[in-house]
């Protein structure tokens, strides 16, 4: 059991209050997985050429100003810093490739959980309030939201372990369920150059969804591609910058609900999540279909 | 709260409200009472139960009216998986869709669904009755022993051992009633489609082997 929810705004009404709405629907579902929470916030886009990476507290206990003095002495480019908790933001136009060679160079325990021009991840182990409280995800506002919280069957209870996995840029993947020929396909995106940081079997279907997009699926063909592929029990729910995507597998074992209102799409794997949202008496509620890939797009 | 619904005199009206999603309200009730619930529910509602009058104004979760043994709980949203599921008695009504698993293992229940049903529904079900308002999705009444299932609108696929068959008269009868209690007028009783046990996995078919 894990439980899964999401919040995608269609209009600008509840930007300014997306956290305060989320961190209860995350609570709800505490009891679903207790043992790790994560979440990723999409909020105020950087212009490019700049890039938000979401940065782990290094295990050194180096503090993070000096960190980020390090990055910014050896490549020469600015680098602006914010620290959430343990963990930093770190504001930057390194490329991604650029910051992991750097880091390894400087502070090699500093690992990158996630980036994006939106994207924000705060990912920890203990409870979905306790995680929420860490990062203030209560006051942060946003235009789309998607958490989790773990109850670990495949692997083990760590921070790296925990939910979402955002392999490339923008891209966060949670799921409740447990694949079954991920080490097969794990492998088979090895032999592409494509390696896991982690054992865990959600963090294979992450890369999965990212190697399909970066050859040029859309969300939908490359959850489409996860239905074709992969074997076990899951419901997912994917966000990029501006998509939002559920898909269920042919059993629909994992459960999850959608609302939908002219404001927001709000989803949870059980309606408890969603029942002190603001017009949920109004929404239309549903549960989604098994082997059908749900998308919505944010224009905000 | 199900302690305190239990200790009400029969035939008492109660008003559930911000049920808030929770799971298992109005469970186990073994008279009959009116309640109703105002807003969505979550995991079993209505289950184990055994006379009360249940209308929930709005969304249910998993397994609502799971093994009900009489009376009714009538859902005026939409419905999760496993709607009546392994229902001895009583009705329970959706005047929206359901999803997946709608009356699996049905005893002797009925279930009615305004829209449309979910894969597997009457999966393995043994008696009684579901009637599907709209469409029916893949393997309907896999398995099916003698329960029955009436579809108005289209069926995606038929399950193992479940086969379409001639509307008698009776059935005709039947379902008009049931259109009468559930007040669902779209459904016109001599054009749904009766779906039934074709009876082959009844029985071992030592000479089936033979086949291959």
């Amino acid at each position: 059991m894990c439980g899964i929810v999401g919040f995608s705004c269609r209009t600008d009404r509840y930007l300014h209050a997306l956290g305060e709405l989320f961190v209860p629907m995350l609570d709800a579902l505490a009891t679903r997985g207790p043992d790790s929470a994560g979440i990723a916030l999409y909020s105020n886009r950087v212009p490019g050429p700049g890039w938000k990476y979401s940065l782990r507290a290094p295990r050194s206990g180096r503090p993070w100003a000096d960190v980020a003095a390090a990055l910014g002495k050896a490549t020469d480019k600015a680098v602006e810093l914010q620290q959430r908790g343990p963990d930093a933001l770190v504001i930057t136009e390194m490329g991604v490739d650029e910051l992991r060679g750097v880091l390894v160079e400087v502070e090699p325990s500093a690992t990158i959980f996630g980036f994006g021009r939106a994207m924000e991840v705060f990912k920890s182990v203990g409870s979905a309030r306790a995680v929420c409280d860490t990062y203030e995800v209560g006051t942060r506002p946003g235009y789309q939201v998607v958490g989790h919280t773990r109850m670990a069957t495949e692997s083990a209870v760590t921070i790296a372990h925990s939910h979402p996995f955002c392999p490339s840029a923008d891209l966060a993947l949670v799921h409740n369920g447990s694949f079954s020929n991920y080490a097969t396909i794990r492998r088979e995106l090895e032999d592409e150059g494509v390696c896991c940081e982690t054992d865990n079997d959600s963090e294979v279907a992450a890369r999965f969804v990212s190697v399909e997009m970066s050859a040029g699926a859309t969300l939908e063909e490359a959850l489409r591609a996860v239905l074709k592929r992969f074997d076990g029990f899951f419901t997912l729910l994917v966000a990029t910058e501006r998509e939002f995507a559920i898909v269920r597998d042919s059993f629909a074992c994992k459960p999850m609900v959608v609302a939908e209102t002219a404001d927001y799409v709000a989803v949870g794997s059980e309606f408890v999540a969603l029942a002190e949202l603001p017009g949920i008496d109004d929404a239309c509620v549903f549960e989604p279909a098994p082997e059908e890939v749900y998308s919505w797009t944010t224009s905000l | 709260m199900n302690e305190r619904l239990r200790a009400l005199p029969s035939g008492s009206h109660v008003t559930v409200t911000h049920p808030a999603g929770r799971h298992n309200l109005v469970v186990g009730i073994p008279k009959h009472l009116k309640v109703t619930v105002d807003g969505s529910a979550g995991y079993f509602i209505g289950g184990l139960c055994d006379g009360p009058e249940i209308t929930v104004q709005g969304f249910v979760g998993w397994s609502v009216g799971e093994n009900l043994m009489s009376g009714c709980v009538k859902v005026q949203g939409n419905a999760s998986e496993c709607v009546g599921a392994s229902a001895h008695g009583g009705t329970v009504v959706i005047e929206g869709d359901a999803s997946a698993r709608v009356g699996i293992s049905l005893k002797g229940g009925t279930v009615a669904v305004a829209g449309d049903v979910g894969h597997m529904s009457g999966f393995m079900a043994q008696a009684g009755t579901i009637l599907v308002g709209g469409d029916a999705g893949a393997f309907l009444g896999d398995s099916l022993y003698e329960a029955v299932i009436y579809v108005a609108g289209k069926v995606r696929s038929l399950g193992s051992d479940a086969r379409i068959e001639d509307l008698t008269q009776a059935d005709v009868h039947a379902v008009s009633q049931l259109v009468k209690i559930t007040g669902f007028d779209h459904i016109s009783a001599e054009d749904v489609v009766r779906v039934a046990s074709a009876k082959e996995l009844y029985n071992f078919d030592a000479l089936k082997g033979t086949q291959y």
